[in-house]
């Protein structure tokens, strides 16, 4: 991948990112969200990974996305955020804490080189790989995620239920 | 040709700019968006890494993490609405009744 792709995409990301954080109308920020989940979709797709770009338009542009505009919708946003804020100071150690974080991540990233190992011997392989991966070495987690999704889905209709009473 | 280490600075952004998303937000709804974004962050931390090392594994663990993310955000925002049914405000300072 060009570093010009590269930079546009990555430009793209942080944006987005800083979009969603700093706008004050949540539908604003998930309009946001999906632009930042398509240009990761997009380095997916540079870094030779095609069945996870898919994956994430069609699970998270696609369903979680919708999931989030439905709530956004049902809630009536923008109205929680207008008020004065008592806790303010508190929450503009958000700026400090999250810069630290970024010196601290990116220190390890410039630690750990990247220069050491050779390149890659090739793509990590496509969805065949991925699918051989999943039913053979990670059967047993695949099955749970199966389980979990079963479980989320009850839970779900469980705590979305209107009571009776 | 671009290294893998941008893609790992890249995702680090990312994940910073999600923290500070959830710590300065009051709207639970952007705090769970910021979430998905720092889940994001790292999911590219996989990928890039399963480039680097020329393995599937990195991507086989995305897709776990996309799922786990995918029922998280179900559940989540089905608690989110029934509180918003509860109490018909959407603040987490409102929501302090499980502190001790």
């Amino acid at each position: 991948m060009s570093v010009a792709a590269f930079a546009l995409l990555a430009l793209m990301a942080v944006g987005s990112a800083l979009g969603l954080v700093l706008k004050r109308n949540a539908i604003h920020g998930a309009l946001f969200l999906v632009v930042n989940l398509g240009t990761v979709a997009a380095l997916y797709l540079s870094l030779r990974a095609e069945f996870l770009a898919a994956a994430q338009v069609i699970v998270y542009a696609g369903a979680i996305m919708v999931l989030f505009v439905f709530a956004i919708m049902v809630l009536i946003p923008g109205k929680e955020e207008t008020g004065p804020d008592p806790r303010r100071p508190y929450r503009l150690l958000a700026l400090p804490v999250g810069a630290g974080l970024l010196v601290e991540l990116a220190a390890i990233v410039a630690s750990s080189g990247g220069t050491t190992r050779p390149p890659a011997p090739g793509p990590p392989g496509g969805v065949e790989a991925i699918g051989r991966l999943l039913f053979t070495d990670y059967l047993f987690p695949f099955e749970m995620t199966s389980v979990l999704l079963l479980a989320a889905m009850v839970g779900v209709l469980l705590l979305a239920r209107r009571r009776a009473d | 040709m671009v290294s893998e280490t941008w893609y790992l600075v890249l995702s680090a952004v990312l994940f910073s700019i999600g923290v500070v998303g959830v710590i300065a937000r009051r709207n639970p709804l952007v705090i769970f968006m910021s979430i998905e974004l720092m889940l994001n962050a790292v999911n590219l931390t996989f990928v890039a890494f399963g480039h680097r090392l020329g393995s599937p594994d990195g991507q086989a663990l995305v897709f776990f993490v996309m799922a786990v993310a995918a029922a998280e955000v179900a559940v989540g925002l089905a608690i989110i609405v029934a509180i918003f049914r509860l109490r018909h405000r959407l603040s987490v300072d409102d929501l302090a009744a499980m502190r001790w």
